[in-house]
């Protein structure tokens, strides 16, 4: 399985039954470990709630991202503030990170266009992407304006497996290669693309491969590790920093939920492969591994479930009490200066809403 | 390579830029004229696209960028549309202002995901956070032989799209004002230009660094009989159709669109309501045409000014046609003409 000459091949710090790999590197230290623990639990907290939100017809169509969490925060740990991320839809845990508020995402979920209007260091990072790989493309140029500028920064871009059948992946993959560009590229194989499996997405034995093609590094990492994620999204990011290029890293993974809450899995797949791949989710892991390393005790854990529980219910609360944007909106911000056709147009949909009783 | 010595003399009285000097242009000179004017205004203006850097593109609209910007601002891409407009939404969102090149709008499709789905919509989603200050080039359009796939014009399709303007000059004056103005614009242009005349006329231009303004018709000749109204390359027929009316005595105002999106609709309205009557005339397939769509405006506010039905002068509602056949599908200045005087007759 070698496809590449670099130090990353199926790369495992921490294993499935929460034992370290040999040893774990400098860079992952105990502060992060609990950093990453603390994030995962926060996440699929938030992930849990709002998709009872939806079942509840509190929240608009969801795509969760059950038993990806420690790839959303292996990137987030390891990106820089002054770096540009540009997600996907399962991205939750990284922008997280980024200091995107969990009452904002699910604003985003719920149908409002202002949850897009990131600041601080999300300022520059590019909102979720629907249409299936275009966000690559996107991420080859943010890295090639850095690279034009000469700054000491990349853009990092998450896509699915699913989307590494698209021309925007090899298109922008092979840009990245002739270019030099600094950009990371991480793919969540997390197996389905709704209901189609990997192995009739591609002949390809693994995504990490394609990079081949490119002229650029690629290697597969554990997915569900969240050490392994973190490590190499790092070193990623230093490579791109010093000029030397893109990355693709393959975080092999598992989508435990449905596609998005409009989907049923157990329609396209069995229970048992189900079940034999919550045996591998990452938190339970990074859990065992904490406490025999005597880095967490039960108080910890019950404190930490309360704060994450607490956390959420405030963000629901903000959620839901945030009025829906004015109907003016969706006119004032299509062009700089709005066109008198528009102005015309806003103005007929006021008066709509004021026919509407405002609601 | 005549065209290439004329355009490096340009070049060279360029630095420093002289705005006093009349330069005697074609389009395709102002076009690149425009470009130089631009990328030295401006550090952030970058070019891309296919064969754009060393060869100076395919109808030379980027010569002697490359050498005067460098590859890092003239930049040549690999052989991938989708790619060209998707760097340039990612350059675009970083505050640069790309001014990308599609070799021809038969090429342009690949890039309508990038179009409708991120550029026309990226201020929008970001509620201002996020911008698009791209310029999408094509030459469109036929009547110049060129092999399949060279000769459409399929500038509704992006007429369609909310958030986006599509401009197209029909001269070398308006390709100079109009291109420097789309660079400048802060959201996403598409920028046709109709390559049958990229070398028909020559203008004088100062190249002074003025823009034209976008959003707005252009009236290029006032008349009181009909309103002749029509964009890019047809502009020249339906000058030559407003002579040959003349001559019969009648009077037509003459209107270049300009920008077909956003229409400039009061200046087509005002027109109409003088004359009372209107042709209009697009080279382009007649189904779902942006004539329609000025069609449909007109009747609805100047009703009551129109003395006859709206006609069009449009291409057939067939793939355009190889070259043999080209000659059927474009219409000619005495088309236009017939169509003139039938409105005229109705009573």
């Amino acid at each position: 399985m070698q496809y590449t000459k670099t130090p990353y091949q199926q790369k495992q710090m921490i294993d499935a039954n929460g034992a370290v790999v040999g040893s774990l590197p400098e860079s992952v230290s105990d502060e992060l470990l609990l950093k990453s623990y603390r994030t995962m639990v926060m996440i699929r907290t938030f992930d849990q709630r709002v998709v009872a939100l939806q079942r509840t017809g509190q929240m608009g169509t969801y795509a969760s991202c059950l038993g990806q969490e420690a790839i959303g925060t292996g990137i987030g740990l390891a990106l820089k503030k002054d770096d540009v991320f540009l997600p996907y839809y399962r991205d939750q845990a990284t922008q997280y990170l980024r200091d995107i508020p969990l009452h904002q995402q699910m604003q985003y979920w719920g149908g409002n266009e202002w949850a897009n209007h990131f600041s601080g260091i999300a300022q520059q990072d590019f909102p979720n992407c629907v249409p299936i790989a275009t966000q690559v493309t996107h991420a080859a140029g943010v890295a090639s304006a850095m690279k034009i500028r000469g700054e000491k920064r990349c853009s990092l871009v998450t896509c699915g497996e699913g989307a590494t059948s698209r021309g925007d992946f090899y298109e922008a993959m092979n840009l990245v290669g002739v270019w030099q560009l600094p950009m990371v590229m991480v793919v969540n194989n997390n197996q389905w693309a709704i209901s189609v499996p990997r192995n009739i997405q591609t002949g390809a034995e693994t995504i990490a491969q394609k990079a081949v093609a490119a002229g650029i590094e690629g290697f597969q990492v554990d997915g569900n590790d969240v050490c392994a994620v973190y490590d190499a999204v790092r070193y990623a990011v230093n490579k791109a920093h010093s000029g030397k290029g893109g990355t693709l890293i393959e975080a092999v993974s598992y989508r435990l939920g449905d596609h998005t809450t409009a989907d049923d899995a157990t329609r396209y797949r069995s229970h048992e492969e189900v079940n034999e791949a919550w045996k591998r989710e990452p938190i339970k892991r990074l859990q065992t591994y904490l406490h025999a390393s005597d880095l967490w005790d039960e108080d910890q854990e019950q404190a930490l479930q309360e704060h994450c529980k607490q956390e959420v219910e405030q963000a629901v609360k903000t959620y839901l009490s945030q009025p829906a944007q004015p109907v003016a909106d969706l006119f004032d911000y299509l062009f700089e200066e709005t066109p008198a056709h528009l102005a015309l147009q806003k103005q007929r949909a006021l008066e709509k809403m004021a026919r509407l009783g405002g609601k | 390579m005549g065209m290439h010595e004329k355009i490096a003399d340009l070049n060279q009285k360029h630095k420093p830029v002289d705005t006093k000097t009349p330069h005697v242009v074609t389009m395709i000179e102002a076009i690149n004229m425009a470009l130089h004017r631009a990328m030295d205004a401006d550090p952030n203006v970058v070019v891309l696209g296919e064969d754009v850097a060393t060869n100076g593109g395919v109808f030379r609209a980027t010569v002697g960028l490359k050498d005067r910007f460098g590859h890092k601002r003239v930049m040549d891409t690999p052989l991938a549309e989708t790619l060209i407009a998707g760097i340039s939404v990612g350059m675009a969102a970083q505050q640069l202002r790309p001014v990308a090149e599609i070799q021809f709008m038969g090429f342009i499709y690949a890039t309508m995901e990038h179009i409708v789905s991120h550029a026309a919509r990226l201020r929008n989603r970001t509620r201002g956070r996020l911008t698009c200050p791209m310029v999408l080039r094509a030459p469109y359009g036929g009547g110049i032989h060129a092999p399949e796939h060279h000769s459409e014009s399929t500038e509704a399709l992006f007429a369609h799209i909310p958030g986006i303007r599509v401009v197209i000059p029909s001269s070398p004056t308006r390709a100079y004002g109009l291109l420097l103005s789309a660079i400048e614009d802060p959201d996403p242009v598409i920028f046709l230009e109709p390559k049958r005349i990229y070398r028909m006329v020559k203008q004088e231009i100062y190249d002074d660094g003025v823009g034209l303004p976008l959003d707005t018709c252009y009236t290029l000749r006032q008349g009181e009989h009909i309103t002749l109204i029509s964009w890019g390359a047809m502009v020249h027929e339906t000058l030559q159709a407003a002579d040959k009316l003349h001559q019969q005595g009648v009077s037509a105002e003459v209107i270049d669109v300009a920008t077909i999106s956003p229409l400039d609709i009061d200046t087509l309205v005002a027109s109409v309501q003088k004359t009372g009557r209107c042709v209009i005339i697009q080279e382009a397939a007649r189904h779902c045409g942006v004539a329609a769509e000025i069609c449909a405006a007109i009747q609805e506010q100047a009703f009551h000014s129109l003395q006859a039905p709206i006609a069009r002068v449009t291409g057939f509602d067939t793939p355009m046609p190889y070259l043999q056949r080209e000659n059927v599908y474009m219409n000619s200045a005495s088309d236009i003409v017939d169509a003139a005087i039938h409105t005229l007759e109705v009573a």
